[in-house]
């Protein structure tokens, strides 16, 4: 009986082993398929609706603000997305967001910290994918959805609830690999 | 041309490390000679290719061959040359050749240093190496191919990460490598005497110096990283349990188990099956961390590019070598007969502990690594373990595992009493002691760092006691000079070692005194902290190979008296379009003066000034540990046992 719990105890390793190693192998997998995503931050608003809020509109831009109540009742999924005119990361994300504009994705602006004329100045220069402009010049807004620095772009589904959030830009992989599928998931 | 001869090495090499894995352990199965003598050459030819190989990969870069991919994604012509060649092994493709030379050297130096091991035992640890080349090699050849073409050629290269762009980290991976792959020399030696059933006396030499050997690099690789990270990151810290950090941790804690168990084997005989497991556990660290650093699996300042195509291939490999291992090791190990019995109070008692407590400590971190992963997979939970968690589960280890060390050297084999070693090291405890009274009473220090600067002092001082009680300087003054010429070098390596480690400890501990304050200053302003006064002279633009700067001049002074003048930078490097924070450090040894640059608004310039003390201590007290390491290798027992007498002259010369 001694000998066969010393041979249980050498292949305790052998055991460890193997389950640690298919634990990687799905994770593996699930990069492939999306389940798994080890850059995705986790966010507490993921699921959930928006804090309420009220945002003026950018003076000189010429667009409407919006609130918290206006994000729900679209026919489609939309973006809302973070930015400001001094972010350099910005101008990178911004022809991603001009693309989506073109193809009639709602995307909605939250302008962070940022003078008018300064970001009226960047959507005149750069394009404007938006349909609709709030000014967030205290940065209020943004600690209430959990904004860790700009840009932020978070997918909301027709209900208006929160189904994902980007910190950082919007690349080109991450409208493909991320956003089209959302938007098709979500429509 | 050279890319393409470089290819062609590489499959040569994996051609020669396939001979090299069948050949010997074929012979050794058989008990034949001639296959057996086939490891030596072998393992020559399959160096010579993956040195062919490298050095091809290293022209490519020198010449900025744009027509090679790899040369393109990660190289520039205006970098200068040292960071053309490091560009080499800063990206995966080449940081894999790189692996793959080191291990052909470690198969080389087996080769010829191991004339007089025993021939089954030398053909197997030759194949088994090899067998582990093959792995390496095909995984470079059909993954990851760094001599790809691109045609037409662009007209110069992407650059390298401009973070990587630093003599710390030029020499940061080679380091950690040489102690990776070293340990791929212990696990060929736990599989070649799982393989023949025996582990005896002479095995547990054959593996120390490897063991000691990659214990030493990998030391000085993790310092040199942290050390990076603190000078380049800009942070202020040090150690952050990155999931990369702690990757490369987990085979340092393991292979430091390793080496003292390995003692117990050499000098006692016990502690066998346990050794073993220990070797094979120290190379699946390693195998493990390649794992998560280029598969993807990890969020990390530090990973590789995720590519979960690669990410399978080397987890086949670590399937491989790892599980096989395990299952070689469940299979035979429990025909070891344990032997060499000891009472718990005695030097292999104290090992014993030294090991647990190391084994511990890597569950720790293993734990605290995997399990933000698991929990994603398994609860779809995403929760990040942090140095909290850290600091808290290590330190009751960290605590006994310091009391132990200063008290363990001094214990003899077998059968040891408490009281006589107390006695040696009464004035070790009584020196602590007052140096946590002196620190709160009168320095206004913390519990927590009064603490570690007492473990310092303890540890420091019990690694002169344990010298001075062998070299008998109090009992038998007279004849101290000759036992001191006497002493083993793996005695004083040890002191020397231990004693390194309360250094760091004396480091770390003076970090945690270290202040840290934001400054919005206009030029010509001055402010105070930790005792100096820091004036913002100017602020400028500065023009570099490859950069452009906006740089700051910051003079530190006390009482009036200039200390130091500091220019941290903040860095643009147009290609790649990248910024870099270029912090300035000035040390006194005492302290690190320690800026960095932040944004400007109109007309005033950020600044983030720390005040680190004993700083540099961290890093010069690891490489005190890896230069004991260094001295343990040299000692009589190890090179009689390692080299043969032809080959000696040849190691000397």
């Amino acid at each position: 009986m001694p000998m066969t719990s010393r041979r249980m105890l050498m292949l305790a390793p052998l055991g460890l082993a193997v389950a640690g190693g298919a634990g990687f192998y799905a994770m593996l997998r699930g990069m492939g398929t999306g389940s798994y995503d080890p850059r995705g931050v986790p966010s507490v608003l993921v699921g959930r609706a928006p804090p309420p809020f009220v945002l003026p509109p950018v003076e000189a831009a010429g667009l409407p603000g919006f609130a918290a109540a206006e994000l729900g009742g679209l026919p489609a999924p939309m973006l809302v997305n973070f930015w400001a005119s001094w972010c350099v990361p910005c101008i990178i994300e911004h022809p991603q967001l001009m693309r989506l504009a073109r193809e009639g994705v709602a995307v909605w602006g939250v302008n962070y910290k940022d003078k008018p004329q300064d970001a009226a100045q960047f959507l005149t220069r750069h394009g404007n994918p938006f349909q609709r402009l709030g000014a967030d010049r205290p940065g209020r807004v943004a600690i209430d959805w959990g904004v860790y620095g700009v840009p932020e772009t978070y997918l909301l589904d027709r209900k208006g609830i929160v189904r994902w959030r980007w910190p950082g830009p919007v690349t080109p992989e991450v409208l493909e690999q991320d956003i089209r599928p959302l938007l098709r998931r979500h429509a | 041309m050279i890319a393409e001869l470089g290819h062609f090495a590489l499959a040569l090499a994996l051609a020669l490390a396939l001979a090299q894995s069948l050949v010997p352990l074929l012979g050794a199965a058989r008990g034949d000679a001639r296959l057996m003598a086939a490891a030596g050459p072998l393992a020559g030819g399959h160096l010579l290719a993956v040195a062919a190989a490298f050095g091809a990969l290293l022209w490519a870069f020198a010449a900025n061959d744009t027509s090679v991919v790899n040369v393109v994604q990660n190289s520039h012509s205006a970098k200068p040359l040292l960071y053309k060649l490091s560009g080499a092994w800063g990206n995966h493709e080449g940081s894999m050749v790189l692996w793959a030379l080191i291990l052909a050297l470690c198969g080389g130096a087996v080769a010829g240093f191991g004339r007089d091991l025993p021939s089954a035992l030398r053909a197997r640890v030759l194949g088994v190496l090899g067998l582990v080349a093959v792995g390496f090699l095909a995984f470079v050849l059909i993954t990851s191919n760094p001599f790809g073409r691109v045609w037409p050629p662009p007209p110069d290269g992407q650059g390298l990460n401009p973070v990587l762009q630093d003599p710390g980290l030029a020499f940061h991976p080679p380091l950690l490598y040489l102690g990776y792959v070293g340990y791929a020399v212990t696990f060929a030696f736990a599989i070649a005497a799982l393989l023949e059933g025996r582990v005896d006396a002479a095995w547990g030499r054959w593996v120390r110096p490897w063991a000691l050997a990659a214990w030493a690099f990998l030391t000085l690789g993790i310092a040199l990283g942290s050390w990076w990270a603190y000078y380049e990151l800009g942070w202020g810290g040090w150690w952050f349990w990155d999931p990369v950090e702690n990757a490369s941790l987990l085979p340092w804690l393991a292979g430091t188990a390793l080496l003292h168990s390995a003692i117990v084997v050499e000098k006692r005989e016990a502690l066998k099956v346990w050794t073993v497991l220990l070797a094979l556990l120290a190379f699946g660290f390693s195998l493990l961390g390649t794992f998560l650093v280029r598969s993807g699996v990890l969020n990390s300042v530090h990973a590789f590019a995720n590519d979960p195509e690669r990410g399978v291939f080397i987890l086949g490999l670590l399937a491989f070598y790892v599980a096989g291992g395990f299952a070689l090791f469940a299979w035979r190990a429990p025909a070891m007969a344990p032997a060499g019995l000891f009472a718990p109070l005695s030097r292999e008692g104290g090992l014993v502990l030294n090991n647990l407590l190391l084994c511990s400590m890597t569950a720790v971190v293993l734990a605290g690594t995997l399990w933000p992963m698991f929990a994603d997979l398994l609860l779809g939970q995403k929760i990040s373990v942090g140095p909290p968690f850290f600091n808290t589960a290590m330190l009751p280890l960290a605590v006994p595992l310091v009391l132990a060390m200063a008290a363990g050297p001094l214990l003899p084999w077998k059968r040891a009493q408490l009281w006589p070693v107390l006695q040696r090291l009464w004035w070790a405890a009584l020196l602590a002691a007052l140096t946590v009274a002196l620190c709160l009473a009168f320095a206004g220090v913390r519990i927590g760092p009064a603490l570690g600067f007492a473990a310092a002092a303890w540890l420091v001082a019990g690694a002169l006691a344990d010298i001075l009680d062998r070299i008998a300087l109090f009992r038998r003054p007279s004849a101290a000079w000759s036992r001191a010429r006497g002493l083993p070098r793996a005695a004083w390596g040890a002191a020397i070692a231990h004693a390194g480690l309360g250094i760091s400890i004396l480091g770390m501990a003076g970090m945690g005194l270290a202040t840290d304050r934001l400054a919005a200053l206009r030029p010509g302003a001055t402010i105070a902290h930790a005792g100096y006064e820091w004036r913002l002279d100017r602020v400028e633009d500065v023009i570099g190979p490859n950069w452009t700067s906006r740089r700051a001049t910051v003079t530190v002074s006390r009482e009036g008296a200039p200390v130091a003048v500091l220019t941290p930078e903040r860095r643009f490097f147009p290609v790649g379009r990248m910024n870099t924070t270029e912090a300035a450090i000035h040390t006194t040894w005492l302290s690190d003066l320690y800026a960095v640059m932040g944004e400007e608004e109109g007309g005033t310039a950020v600044l983030r000034i720390h005040h680190n003390p004993l700083a540099p201590w961290i890093w010069l007290g690891a490489a005190i540990m890896a230069l004991g390491g260094g001295i343990s290798l040299t000692d009589r027992r190890i090179r009689v046992a390692a080299p043969a007498p032809r080959s000696r002259a040849v190691a000397q010369a």
